[in-house]
């Protein structure tokens, strides 16, 4: 009797743990690690890959995870002695483990910080102390930020920063809003009221959401950008939870990353920031990294956006993602090994390949300059 | 000798044959190697966890004190929660309203549903059926809470919906059941349901083991003396068993104040703007649930500070609930002994 019982506990346990692994493709907790297996790489991928052996790990960012993941499993399939792992902890983890030394790399949605907080050393500072060499942030994904909705009724949804300002500080409470109907003419709205839903946990898209509002819409967005959610509505964590709030409410709108609104199928708003109504693409994304100022020196390409650009064609809500690096690293064969990984992954092929799964690959003259500061690594 | 679930006996209470303290040992030691071993070991064993409990509870305050220093305002009395940056205001009126107000829910619905289930298993269902229906109860605990969330965020929520919306319209003018626009699946009240269905096989666990040790001669001279099945049980069942319901109810409630992932992934935060509620129907977050969905964050020693010194708070309450419950189990033994 007791023996069954143990024996029916554990395999309850296992199912559980198997329910449990498959919700974890969009919690941002899970690491990832793959390592190679397939004998199936072409020889000119191969060829083209440069390869290294052993391991390499990597952790931060959640808002790359998907990219990374994807990056991992081309290069591990050519080069089948590396065996890199990415955990994806959030941008905070990841800034603070790679400045203690503890992975060889970090992945961050803001570059590493200028000016120390709360008295402490700035991160700038302390990544250069652990590396014995600048630390730089490296551009290598662009995930864009959607404005998701979910009303029926409406299939095409224009949106301005004011409006949007509007909807998301709760001053705005029914889709028929004047304010709206102004920038959706010929569009029939429905008297639906409008369920804001934010992230309730710190998140590096609340950040660059609130940048655009406030870089955008000065007037009607005062509170300053921050992780943290200053506006109205009821909030849900992580990019799934909020997705799912808006998908199961109808009247329900959010920010949410590019690929969740794809996969919920939920509605995109188009971005008119004062030079046109802007669809989300893939290339109106590209355009609005060209259009960002180089903030860093030399091979540190940490960027600044321009969230207010009234540049045609330009989708301004998005957010960049770095690796942060050592320039110079105390352990030659890492470096090395790092400098093979983001070469690949900085490869056109790959940063195609990343917009089906929601991300924008870097534009042309971007790719250039993260190709040339790999080089450097050393 | 009738035993409770206390683990003290009345025999337990007589002092010793030679006027010794009642369980207190002769400390006779026959000198052997073994003996002085296993005393050692067994003393040590014991020292250790009071010094771990000791070490973890110094850490924790340690971490929490400085940033407690630095708070610009009341920590026990502010609703709000801004714990990073160079002007932190974190409070706890909120997290602690929502930690209680869900594991209350959660205990109003799991006490009593726990108590009669751990009576039909032991008192009423034929022996077949009583020991699957103790087994499929227990595996209720083995379900990972997760699981919990993303099943009630999924599944049972659209069916809890109506009961909400119906409470909502016909008590809607108490402060209590009153509308605060959050989906009725990511309120406290639905919390508190999935939270009762978590810690049922708790409470239900060990209110099955007190009541099957009701010993027989009590049911019996019960039933002799003209009860019926039901007067047995509250006469002789029920105030036998009641220190072990009490005990188990606070393991759950333990269960129920410091769970986390259902929790976060259930409850809908509210934001900054969102004014004061006293309904079950406003969301909110618990201690843990707001400490587990900001942890990927805590980049300075300032935010990690405020976080744990939140969970100093939940430490605290945990203890003085399970202090509490000590107290009123000490009382009725002493009343039924």
């Amino acid at each position: 009797m007791k023996t069954t019982r143990l024996a029916q506990l554990a395999s309850l346990a296992v199912v559980g743990s198997m329910a449990l692994a498959a919700c974890g493709s969009d919690n941002t907790t899970g690491t990832t690690s793959a390592e190679g297996s397939s004998s199936s790489a072409s020889a000119s991928e191969s060829a083209a890959t440069e390869c290294f052996s052993g391991t390499l790990t990597g952790e931060g960012s959640s808002a790359q995870k998907n990219a990374i993941e994807e990056a991992i499993a081309s290069y591990t399939e050519a080069c089948k002695d590396a065996k890199i792992s990415y955990n994806a902890t959030g941008s905070g983890a990841g800034v603070k483990q790679f400045i203690a030394g503890q992975v060889n790399f970090g992945g961050s949605d803001s570059a590493l910080k200028k000016e120390g907080k709360d008295g402490a050393k700035s991160e700038v500072d302390q990544a250069a102390e652990m590396c014995g060499s600048p630390a730089w942030n490296i551009p290598m994904v662009t995930g864009p930020v959607a404005i998701a909705y979910n009303v029926k009724g409406i299939d095409k949804l224009t949106l301005t920063p004011n409006v949007a300002a509007d909807i998301f500080a709760g001053k705005i409470t029914t889709w028929n809003d004047a304010a709206i109907a102004e920038v959706n003419k010929g569009v029939t709205l429905p008297a639906t009221p409008i369920k804001v839903f934010f992230r309730s946990d710190e998140s590096g898209t609340t950040d660059n959401f609130t940048k655009w509002l406030h870089a955008a819409a000065p007037e009607k967005w005062t509170q300053d950008p921050g992780k943290k959610w200053t506006g109205s509505g009821e909030g849900k964590p992580q990019n799934a939870g909020v997705s799912e709030g808006v998908k199961s409410t109808d009247g329900g709108v959010s920010y949410v990353e590019w690929s969740y609104a794809k996969d919920n199928k939920l509605g995109m708003a188009l971005i008119d920031n004062g030079g046109g109504a802007v669809e989300l693409t893939s290339e109106s994304v590209g355009k609005a990294v060209e259009a960002a100022k180089a903030d860093g020196e030399g091979n540190d390409l940490r960027l600044e956006l321009d969230y207010a650009t009234k540049e045609a064609g330009a989708y301004p809500i998005l957010l960049v993602t770095y690796e942060l690096v050592c320039s110079k690293g105390k352990d030659a064969e890492k470096q090395k090994a790092i400098k093979a990984f983001l070469k690949h992954f900085a490869s056109a092929d790959v940063q195609k390949s990343l917009e089906e799964i929601g991300y924008a690959p870097l534009p042309k003259a971007m790719e250039d300059k993260v190709l040339t500061a790999i080089d450097a690594i050393s | 000798m009738s035993t409770s679930i206390t683990g003290h006996s009345a025999v337990d209470e007589l002092p010793g044959p030679d006027g010794r303290e009642p369980l207190a040992g002769d400390a006779a030691g026959t000198g052997r190697l073994a003996d002085r071993v296993f005393g050692g070991a067994a003393t040590g064993a014991g020292l250790l966890v009071v010094a771990l409990v000791a070490l973890v509870g110094t850490f924790l305050i340690i971490q929490a004190v400085p940033a407690l220093l630095n708070n610009n305002v009341n920590f026990l009395t502010s609703r709000e929660w801004v714990p990073g940056g160079a002007e932190p205001r974190f409070g706890i009126v909120d997290l602690l309203w929502a930690t209680v107000v869900s594991s209350v829910i959660a205990m109003l619905i799991a006490v009593p549903l726990g108590v009669a289930v751990a009576l039909f298993i032991t008192q009423y269902s034929p022996s077949w059926l009583a020991r699957p229906a103790a087994t499929v109860i227990d595996l209720l605990a083995a379900v990972p809470s997760i699981v919990y969330g993303f099943w009630g965020l999924n599944i049972a929520g659209q069916y809890v919906e109506p009961v909400a919306i119906f409470l909502q319209k016909t008590l809607g003018w108490l402060p209590f059941f009153e509308s605060a626009g959050i989906s009725a699946k990511s309120t406290l009240f639905f919390a508190g349901i999935i939270l009762a269905i978590m810690i049922l096989p708790i409470i239900t666990a060990i209110s099955r083991e007190v009541f099957a040790q009701v010993p027989s001669t009590h049911k019996e001279g019960a039933l002799a003396l003209g009860a019926t099945q039901w007067e047995m049980i509250r006469t002789a069942v029920l105030p036998f068993g009641k220190p072990g319901v009490i005990s188990g109810a606070m393991l759950g409630l333990g269960r129920a104040l410091g769970e986390t992932l259902a929790v976060m992934i259930l409850l809908s935060g509210l934001s900054d703007s969102a004014p004061w509620s006293w309904s079950i129907f406003n969301g909110g977050a618990t201690f843990a649930s707001k400490i587990a969905l900001n942890a990927g964050e805590f980049d300075t020693p300032q935010k990690t500070g405020a976080y744990i010194a939140a969970g100093l708070v939940l430490f605290i309450l945990t203890f003085i609930v399970n202090a509490i419950a000590r107290v009123i189990i000490e009382r009725r033994k002493a009343f039924i002994e």
